[in-house]
């Protein structure tokens, strides 16, 4: 079977994803990427004229809250940072990313 | 024969000195003040918190499991912003998620609207012209980035006290043409926005924030230029009015040579007062939006539409213009008197007491601005300062023996007055009445003092 | 008093409210029970070593196993996953808060694929799952640990999450009761999301009547999770030791290809329902193939959006520690939703969803309920979904199309290979909101059989 993607189509779209990968797992989930279209391709084969998209199955619309403070759900600052692994007077660490101030 | 000499560029043959006309939108972002969040209900207050990331929860802080649940006031402001500006609204809505990775956006994606804002369709007049208003969305604000050197390490400190805060983007046409009519249109938007008091549009806190799109195209065509830099982070009129006008320069002499404008985000720096780049635009960002599955969408009914409608105050332009032909109040004054639509209705209160009173309501708006009365601060101030006008023009009554008494001592003090007045020498009565009123310490009318003044001087 | 741990929920609560035992011998003896076979079944990720009181309430301080993607105060909640190895959320699930309320303990965290990911539970990043019923099998997936826990009674009763055959499949796997719920049903605040708009957690149960116990406990409206219903939901114990005499019955996907080997047992289940007086007929639906490629192809954009929050700076490891099953859905799922793409993956595939909902409501406008199997095969020998891209996908077919819908569905045992000891399934489907009636079909089909293991315990 011929390849259906390009292993760098997989790389631009590691890289929109966020995904580090290495050249192995590249090869990999470009074999993997393959496999999946070959068998997702068969939508085309169902007519869908004249019907909108089912982005919800529930039929609930109009769900909001009010205007409230919820002192309860609130996180003190120790309880925000306690899960963090780097964080510094208060705040959550990373490097520095330097092409987007 | 002489022949006149042509202005440059005119009638016929070469253009040597083209013009290039700003054609220029604006998206203007600003915070909403609901009391809580966008999609959750941690306080909404990211300047006043006393710390760093203390009004955070599960929602806003992103973390596995949590859900959002869509702040009911924040979606009604931003109808009444809409039909504000003269909006149409779409009565089926919903909220779409766009996605990128950046450390201040802890989800990976941001919820905002994509192709069914909430408002679209509307305009704001400004003295150069119609700007043209494309849409009015709802999303919510990121968190906020410190960039420090820590034990010699470049980094960035996230406190997401911001995340989350709704956020109103407001999106306008390429229509606008020049720096000033950009400063113009910000500053009436800021005056609605905050004549509605749904936002403080602070630009020091970011509580508003305006981004430039600009090109240029020759003057007399009407093309879309076929590319645009994008002005970003700048918080002042002044400066994005500056930055404006040098972008102009800058791609109307690289247009001019014949080059290409690079589209780019570009930002204004202060101190060297030039535009600087920030990120190539030349690839859009594929944000892979899609609706929203943890949030329902929203249907509003006409009738709704027209209850938000009904409640929408007049607007500060109608006001003035009204105050001028029912009180006679002054447009340069009427201006100047009110922020918000709660400060407005106190006004009136006064305006219409006053004229009931037969009050002079222009010399009262005048005191007003000129602070020789009080400001009304609620409705039940208009009373004592209706009273306080009254009194700076009211006079004290006359004690006609005890002015007697005072002018009586002031000529003996001064002898040579009376024979200055026998030969002619009026002045010497204003001089009395100035002494009468000093020595006396007291707010006395005018027309009586000068008349017992003549009387005692013919004696 | 012996076998504490091997009593049903509803057995359990009778003798703790009549004091003949209490609920901490209870929650002893599945603790016992997890000290001797969790080394080798790798059920529970963490769990109680000595038993807990509770508040007051009709639970009782039973024990309960939860799957470890429901954030716990009292355990670490990690997914399964790297990522989130040794988290502890400061917060817990509206469902947890529930439970907890009505006098519920949490007994311990179980495995699962890896996010959910899967339905073998192999593809856990702390180690597969065995099959209790046959250790050189899998337990299905992704709660595969939450009903081996109940096939081992290690625990008296379970929670899972379906967002494609998740509660049932594994459930058929390891012969126990699954309780899918209508999607909306019960809240998914506190719940690491996979597919926003299929997840559903449910209880995993012995007994019917169990899980609808459980059920009463778990659903209704969370104001914290705005695709709740929040509409009251009937009480679901109503439900049990109904006649479904003149009720109409219709059975699905029998003549597809690859059901050989469970055919023979789902025409043994119609007959047994036709003889309960129902009304039983074959019938036809929309190919569930398709519902494969809308399933994958719906459900990995929304995990390509939802995963996109762990990059390890607030809580957590960063995205290289994301196993390869996980890796792969994400990516599949960017790529549907990128510019150029979108609408021919993510735009299509919701409106092929959409036609499987126009096909299930002309089916329910015949028929109260439909059925058929849980799975095309009975367990899997462990290794079989290695290699495979696809392989939850594929495993879950005939499940896909009543979750892409959000329709509620039971899995109740209804065959053993007495040779192997392994379980096949009868998938029971309903209408949106009308769990009632998977409850009275389900509890209807296990009382007129023998295949339910603790029936005998009555």
């Amino acid at each position: 079977m011929s390849a259906v993607i390009s292993k760098k189509l997989v790389d631009e779209i590691a890289h929109l994803a966020n995904i580090p990968l290495s050249d192995k797992e590249l090869s990999s989930i470009t074999a993997a990427f393959d496999e999946t279209l070959q068998v997702i391709d068969n939508l085309s084969e169902i007519d869908t004229t004249g019907i909108e998209p089912a982005h919800h199955t529930t039929g609930l619309e109009n769900i909001m809250r009010e205007d409230v403070v919820d002192n309860e759900r609130m996180f003190s600052q120790e309880e925000a940072l306690s899960q963090a692994k780097k964080t510094n007077v208060g705040y959550f660490v990373v490097p520095r990313i330097l092409h987007n101030d | 024969m002489l022949t006149k000499r042509q202005p440059p560029g005119i009638l016929g043959g070469q253009m040597t000195n083209p013009t290039y006309e700003l054609v220029c939108g604006m998206e203007v972002h600003a915070e909403l003040k609901t009391a809580s969040k966008m999609f959750c209900g941690c306080k909404n207050d990211p300047f006043g918190a006393e710390k760093p990331n203390s009004h955070t929860c599960p929602v806003c802080l992103a973390l596995p499991g949590a859900l959002p649940v869509a702040n009911k006031k924040a979606i009604e402001w931003t109808i009444m912003l809409g039909l504000a500006l003269g909006c149409k609204i779409n009565l089926f809505s919903k909220f779409d998620r766009k996605h990128y990775f950046y450390p201040d956006l802890p989800k990976g994606y941001q919820i905002s609207q994509y192709d069914l804002p909430f408002c679209y369709d509307g305009k704001l007049e400004t003295s150069f012209g119609t700007v043209r208003i494309h849409r009015i969305h709802l999303e919510e604000d990121t968190g906020k980035l410190l960039h420090k050197k820590i034990n010699g390490e470049d980094v960035s400190l996230i406190d997401f006290n911001r995340g989350g805060v709704p956020l109103i983007e407001i999106v306008t046409e390429a229509d606008i043409h020049s720096p000033e009519q950009a400063k113009e249109y910000g500053k009436k938007l800021r005056e609605i926005l905050r004549f509605l008091e749904i936002s403080d549009c602070d630009m020091d806190q970011g509580g508003m924030r305006l981004e430039a799109n600009v090109s240029v195209r020759p003057v007399g065509t009407t093309e879309m230029p076929s590319y645009k830099t994008e002005l970003k982070n700048i918080n002042s009129f002044k400066f994005m009015e500056q930055a404006i006008n040098f972008e102009m320069k800058r791609q109307e002499k690289l247009l001019a040579a014949g080059e290409t404008v690079v589209q780019e985000t570009l930002g204004w720096n202060v101190s060297t007062q030039q535009t600087f780049s920030q990120r190539s635009k030349e690839e859009a960002e594929d944000y892979r939006y899609f609706p929203d599955p943890d949030l329902p969408p929203i249907r509003f009914t006409q009738a709704q539409i027209d209850v938000i409608k009904k409640s929408l105050p007049e607007l500060p332009t109608q006001i003035v213009e009204r105050w001028e032909n029912e009180y006679q109040i002054e447009p340069r004054f009427g201006t100047k008197l009110f922020n918000t639509a709660s400060e407005a209705n106190i006004f009136e209160s006064l305006f219409s007491s006053a004229k009931n009173k037969k009050v002079a309501l222009d010399k009262l708006a005048s005191a007003l601005v000129n602070k020789q009365v009080s400001l009304p601060a609620v409705e039940s101030d208009v009373e004592k300062i209706i009273n306080e006008f009254a009194k700076l023009n009211s006079v004290e009554d006359v004690d006609t023996g005890e002015l007697k008494a005072t002018i009586q001592t002031i000529l003996s003090e001064n002898p040579d007055v009376k024979e200055k007045y026998a030969k002619g020498e009026k002045q010497v009565i204003g001089f009395l009445m100035g002494q009468v009123m000093r020595v006396s310490g007291k707010k006395l009318d005018p027309a009586a003092v000068r008349a017992t003044i003549l009387l005692s001087l013919e004696k | 008093m012996t076998d504490l741990n091997k009593l049903t929920l509803k057995k359990a609560q009778k003798l703790v409210a009549e004091k003949e035992v209490t609920a901490a011998e209870i929650q002893q003896a599945c603790i016992d029970q997890i000290k001797e076979v969790n080394g080798k079944l790798n059920i529970f990720l963490s769990h109680l070593d000595v038993p807990v009181t509770a508040s007051e309430g009709s639970l009782h301080s039973l024990p309960i196993a939860v799957k470890d993607n429901v954030c716990t105060l009292d355990f670490p909640t990690t997914a399964s996953s790297k990522v989130l190895e040794g988290y502890r959320p400061p917060y817990e699930a509206s469902i947890v808060r529930k439970v907890k309320e009505a006098g519920g303990v949490i007994l311990g965290k179980t495995n699962l694929d890896a996010w959910a990911h899967g339905s073998s539970t192999e593809t856990s990043d702390f180690g597969l799952t065995l099959n209790p019923r046959n250790p050189d099998f899998l337990p299905g997936g992704s709660s595969g640990g939450s009903a081996a826990s109940v096939a081992s009674d290690t625990c008296i009763i379970a929670i899972g999450t379906e967002t494609a055959g998740s509660i049932r499949q594994p459930s058929a796997w390891c012969g126990v009761v699954g309780l899918k719920p209508t999607y909306g049903r019960v809240s998914r605040y506190g719940i690491a999301a996979m597919a926003s708009s299929t997840d559903s957690p449910g209880p995993i149960a012995k007994t019917v009547e169990d899980a609808a116990t459980l059920l009463d406990f778990m659903a209704g409206h969370d104001p914290l999770d705005a695709t709740s219903n929040p509409a009251e939901h009937p009480v679901f114990s109503n439900s049990l030791n109904k006649k479904i005499s003149g009720m109409k019955v219709g059975v699905l996907y029998q003549d597809l290809k690859g059901l050989e080997e469970v055919r023979p047992y789902i025409d043994a289940a119609s007959k047994v329902l036709e003889d309960l007086g129902a009304e039983v007929e074959y019938s036809q639906a929309l190919d569930p193939h398709y519902a494969i490629s809308v399933y994958t192809i719906v459900q990995r954009a929304e995990v390509s959006s939802n995963l996109a929050r762990y990059t390890g700076i607030r809580y957590g490891n960063d995205r290289s520690h994301f196993g390869d099953e996980a890796k792969r859905r994400i990516m599949l799922g960017t790529h549907a939703l990128r510019k150029g793409y979108a609408d021919k993956y993510y735009l299509s595939a919701q409106k092929v969803r959409a036609k499987f909902a126009l096909d299930f409501e002309k089916l329910f406008k015949k028929y109260d309920v439909l059925i058929s199997a849980s799975s095309p095969t009975l367990a899997e020998k462990i290794g079989a979904s290695e290699g495979s891209s696809m392989f939850g996908e594929l495993a879950d077919m005939l499940q896909e199309p009543s979750s892409i819908c959000g329709l509620p569905g039971i899995n109740v045992p209804c065959f053993r290979d007495p040779e192997t000891n392994l379980f096949l399934g009868l998938n029971i489907v309903a209408p949106a909101w009308r769990e009632d009636l998977v409850i009275q079909f389900g509890d209807a089909y296990e009382k007129a059989t023998t295949w339910n293991s603790w029936r005998t315990n009555d």
